[in-house]
């Protein structure tokens, strides 16, 4: 074998050496678990905080409230649709205060009027004509809102 | 006789190469792109695979399907960095066509064109679309983005090393970098509300039931009751992505 050819095949066999024992000492232990990807990455995905509980939970001190809505057209929104996600404050219901919305807008982005809407899926009024100065809140109830204020 | 075999051999190749590239463009044109391709042709295996439906008709443009998913998800408030946010489509009256969202609909849709000019409008939720065959995964250079087994399409954030290749891989615009992470971020389907059999946090808060979620290997279940009831469409089916978010009265204006 040529000189130049042993030199040569001494330098690859180095590079190659090092660049194995990079990709071993770098490999994430859980890589190539289930394909081409961290294994762990999905028990961390998976860890994440559920931030949404649901009206169930709503339910257990609330129940006053969730039956009165299911009497109105509200009956299947959920309570976090308007109020905020809800994990903090079953936690701590003193100390972590859901938002109780009552600006007109807040109403509107539902029940403003708008040609993409369709009158069968939703009640609909023209916000900058219905009742102008007062809140949608100061007539109706927002958890029944066919009823209204005394 | 060596100059004739050299140009026959030269004409041969010439009608190979015209074959070849006039076939492929015959059957790109006369093989119909299935909507329905990742819903009906599913890989084997026995867990759930989840797709996702998405009603038009049903959908009132609240956009609380955004915001709940800027909540669960810790997405920056910022009104750049949407993992699943809603367009309103406006068709007016001389065939121009407008399409709006601000603040991905969070804020509420105001209409900005007259009634009389209108044809028609129209609300279109977007969101990942949990491709079979993503082009996000496919160019990742790390693996950290990856699809698991139940087919969900899943950013490994702690690998990630924030190139932004998937962003410009997504036909659907459906990435973003994460602003403090740095690294690329977008819809999970909610994985970690999923694996606990909790509905994602946009299906959960949709007040009209638009959104549907469920698994395309259950027959019996929602979301096949859902394709076999309604004409559903996918979003560009001619990037043959394998999307397995399907849309109910999908116009064909909707990019």
């Amino acid at each position: 074998m040529p000189q130049q050819i042993k030199k040569l095949l001494i330098v690859f066999t180095i590079i190659f050496g090092i660049f194995f024992i990079i990709k071993y000492a770098l490999k994430p232990k859980s890589f190539g678990e289930f394909g081409h990807y961290r294994g762990l990455a999905i028990i961390e995905n998976e860890n994440k905080q559920v931030k949404y509980v649901g009206t169930e939970a709503c339910n257990d001190c609330h129940d006053d409230i969730v039956s009165y809505k299911k009497e109105g057209p509200h009956v299947n929104l959920q309570c976090e649709v308007c109020h905020g996600p809800g994990y903090l404050h079953i936690q701590d219901p003193e100390t972590n205060k859901l938002i109780i919305p009552s600006k007109r807008e807040k109403c509107g982005i539902c029940h403003q009027k708008n040609a993409a809407r369709s009158e069968n899926n939703i009640t609909q009024v023209n916000l900058k004509e219905h009742n102008v100065e007062n809140k949608c809140i100061d007539c109706h109830k927002a958890h029944n809102p066919y009823e209204f204020k005394d | 006789m060596n100059l004739k075999t050299e140009k026959s051999s030269r004409r041969q190749f010439l009608n190979t190469v015209a074959l070849l590239t006039g076939g492929l463009l015959v059957s790109s044109v006369t093989k119909p792109f299935n909507g329905l391709l990742a819903a009906s042709n599913k890989p084997e295996g026995n867990e759930p695979w989840y797709g996702i439906g998405i009603d038009i008709e049903k959908c009132i443009g609240c956009a609380r399907c955004a915001n709940a998913c800027k909540e669960e998800n810790d997405v920056p408030r910022e009104p750049f960095y949407f993992r699943s946010w809603v367009e309103q489509y406006t068709i007016k009256n001389n065939g121009e066509i407008i399409v709006e969202s601000p603040n991905g609909g969070i804020d509420g849709f105001s209409q900005s064109v007259p009634d009389e000019d209108i044809f028609k409008s129209f609300f279109v939720p977007k969101m990942c679309n949990h491709c079979s065959k993503s082009p996000c995964v496919q160019v990742c250079p790390v693996g950290a983005t990856f699809e698991s087994k139940e087919g969900v399409v899943l950013v490994d954030s702690n690998y990630c090393i924030g190139c932004g290749y998937c962003v410009q891989a997504c036909p659907y615009g459906c990435r973003y970098i994460h602003p403090e992470k740095k690294t690329a971020d977008k819809c999970s389907l909610c994985y970690h509300r999923i694996s606990k059999g909790i509905a994602p946090a946009c299906m959960e808060i949709c007040p009209n039931d638009a959104r549907i979620f469920g698994n395309l290997r259950d027959k019996e279940g929602e979301l096949v009751k859902f394709l076999k009831e309604h004409t559903c469409h996918v979003l560009k089916p001619e990037m043959n992505t394998g999307s397995k978010l399907f849309y109910n009265a999908l116009n064909q204006e909707v990019k």
